[in-house]
């Protein structure tokens, strides 16, 4: 299959008059096409960093990072604009871009995701979880070929949490992006991922990489990953390798 | 018939109550303030040449009327007001955006801003009316001086402290400065700018009647100066009166608008 992104050799610092803050050393890897990859690492490790360079907000000071793909960026917090209802929050990316806004076409998103009855409301009469999908569809309507989640799930409460977490797994998969995920949660990796990539403290080198197969008989969600009998195995091997040089 | 009331119509009905109360408290204070004002001058324990008395005033004040010499008056610190209001404010602003899109610049400004800003603005105004000729222009560059330096240092500093995330989130979708300026920085400080105005609204009176006191010939600080000087201080309280009744209308107007501006939300 394609590769849609290559990390080849990547360091990267970041400089300040106190001195140097080492923050990814020698990272390598690739994400094929449609792939789900969590990134899981202790916080302040260089996890968001990762997903600037790929989005190109930031640049290596060596190596190469490799991908020459549409990149859509979403945030832990939704960063919706509460000027600006539901619909005018949606087309912002469009906005920006001058891009012709296909109206019928939100209508239909909206439908799918049960936002249509709140395309004219304020970002303030949402739910945690309805304010989550804006944000979410705001990324997807640019129509990026990969889909870069930076702790998504991490500001919502756990009922909330698990809900949202299977319905952007649903969109996910429907529409066959790449995806990374950025997650501190063991579980929410095992449950989404197709690879987890476990990060080292800082300055981070990949620790492991797995490859995750629940061995499920029926199509995977995450709710139904978290049943499988394989899912505490695999929390057990993460939880270790992360713990190891606490 | 009070059984028959729900609990939230019982909570309106207290509601109200205790605003009607407020209300008839605010206006017995008036009251109560006028009235011992013009019983304490007419009884002599007060004495009238020095704190003038109500009925007084309202004399006055109806005579001014009925020769529409108040109206000149009224009209001419009006347009000083409102020119130094808007120039400052605006101009204010403008120079805020320009220092936002260079950290350099604004750097390099810092300590004159600060500087400025500690000055004591009425210390200028002499000059400025020197410089700036003793009409109406000069009155108005007072009243500019005086909100200027402010409204810069206080919307830069709204403007620089724009939501990181949503500035993360702008750049992603690769967002020009301008672009990021126009959606974001302004209409997230809309609030912000609006309590500028309000607090300009009082910069540019105390500019005009500055300005006024030095040089004018007309307008609200030209009476109140020339009432002093007269000792006829009838004449300046009528001038304090209806400075405090336009200022206050303005206010007004800014809050009306911040209301419009939070229903359309
Ligand atoms: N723009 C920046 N300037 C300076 N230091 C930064 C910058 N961005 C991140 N860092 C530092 O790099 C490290 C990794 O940050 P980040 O990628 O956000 O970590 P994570 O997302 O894993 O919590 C942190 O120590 C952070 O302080
Ligand atoms: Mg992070």
């Amino acid at each position: 299959m394609e590769n849609e992104i290559e990390f080849k050799h990547v360091n990267k610092s970041f400089y300040s008059l106190k001195g140097e803050t080492n923050v990814l050393k020698d990272i390598n890897f690739i994400v094929k096409k449609g792939e789900i990859v969590a990134i899981i690492g202790p916080s302040g490790c260089g996890k968001s960093t990762i997903l600037n360079l790929i989005s190109g907000l930031t640049i290596p000071d060596d190596g190469k990072v490799i991908t020459n793909k549409k990149v859509g960026y979403m945030f832990q917090k939704d960063n919706l604009f509460d000027w600006k209802n539901v619909y005018k929050n949606i087309t912002l990316g469009m906005e920006i871009k001058k891009l012709k806004v296909d109206e019928k076409r939100i209508d239909e998103l909206l439908t799918k995701y049960g936002l249509i009855d709140f395309k004219y409301h304020y970002p303030k009469e949402l739910s945690g979880g309805m304010r989550q999908r804006v944000a979410l569809l705001r990324t997807l309507v640019l129509d990026p070929d990969i889909l870069l989640l930076d702790e998504p799930f991490s500001s919502l409460d756990y009922q909330t949490k698990i809900t949202v977490q299977d319905d952007i797994y649903k969109i996910i998969k429907e529409t066959k992006k790449t995806t990374i995920l950025v997650t501190h949660d063991i579980t929410e990796a095992i449950a989404i991922a197709d690879t987890v990539i476990v990060l080292s403290k800082r300055p981070s080198s990949i620790k492991k990489i797995y490859q995750i197969d629940l061995e499920l008989n029926e199509e995977k969600t995450p709710l139904k990953a978290r049943n499988s009998i394989k899912f505490k195995d695999y929390f057990n091997l993460i939880y270790k390798e992360l713990d190891i040089h606490e | 018939m009070n059984k028959n009331l729900t609990n939230q119509e019982k909570y309106v009905k207290d509601y109200k109550r205790k605003r009607l109360l407020i209300h008839l408290c605010q206006i017995g204070l008036v009251i109560l303030f006028i009235g011992t004002w013009e019983l304490f001058s007419s009884v002599g324990i007060l004495d009238e040449f020095l704190f003038s008395k109500p009925s007084a005033i309202v004399k006055l004040l109806i005579q001014y009327i009925k020769s529409k010499e108040i109206f000149h008056h009224v009209g001419i610190s009006l347009l000083e007001t409102l020119l130094g209001l808007v120039i400052g404010t605006s101009l204010g602003i403008i120079i805020a955006i320009l220092l936002w899109f260079s950290k350099t610049l604004t750097k390099i400004l810092d300590p004159f801003l600060v500087v400025l800003n500690a000055l004591p603005k009425t210390a200028l105004a002499p000059i400025l009316i020197i410089f700036a000729g003793t009409g109406i222009k000069g009155i108005v560059v007072v009243a500019i001086s005086l909100s200027l330096v402010m409204t810069i240092i206080s919307a830069l500093n709204f403007f620089l402290h724009v939501d990181e995330d949503k500035l993360k989130m702008l750049k992603s979708f690769k967002a020009s400065r301008i672009q990021i300026l126009t959606k974001l920085v302004l209409p997230s400080n809309t609030k912000n700018l609006l309590s500028i105005i309000k607090i300009n609204i009082g910069m540019s009176w105390v500019g005009v009647i500055v300005g006024e006191f030095l040089v004018s010939r007309f307008g609200i600080g030209y009476l109140v100066v020339y009432g002093g000087q007269v000792f006829k201080l009838d004449l300046v309280m009528m001038g304090v009166f209806v400075l405090a009744i336009l200022a206050y209308l303005m206010y007004l107007i800014v809050t009306l608008f911040e209301k419009y501006y939070k229903n359309k939300r």
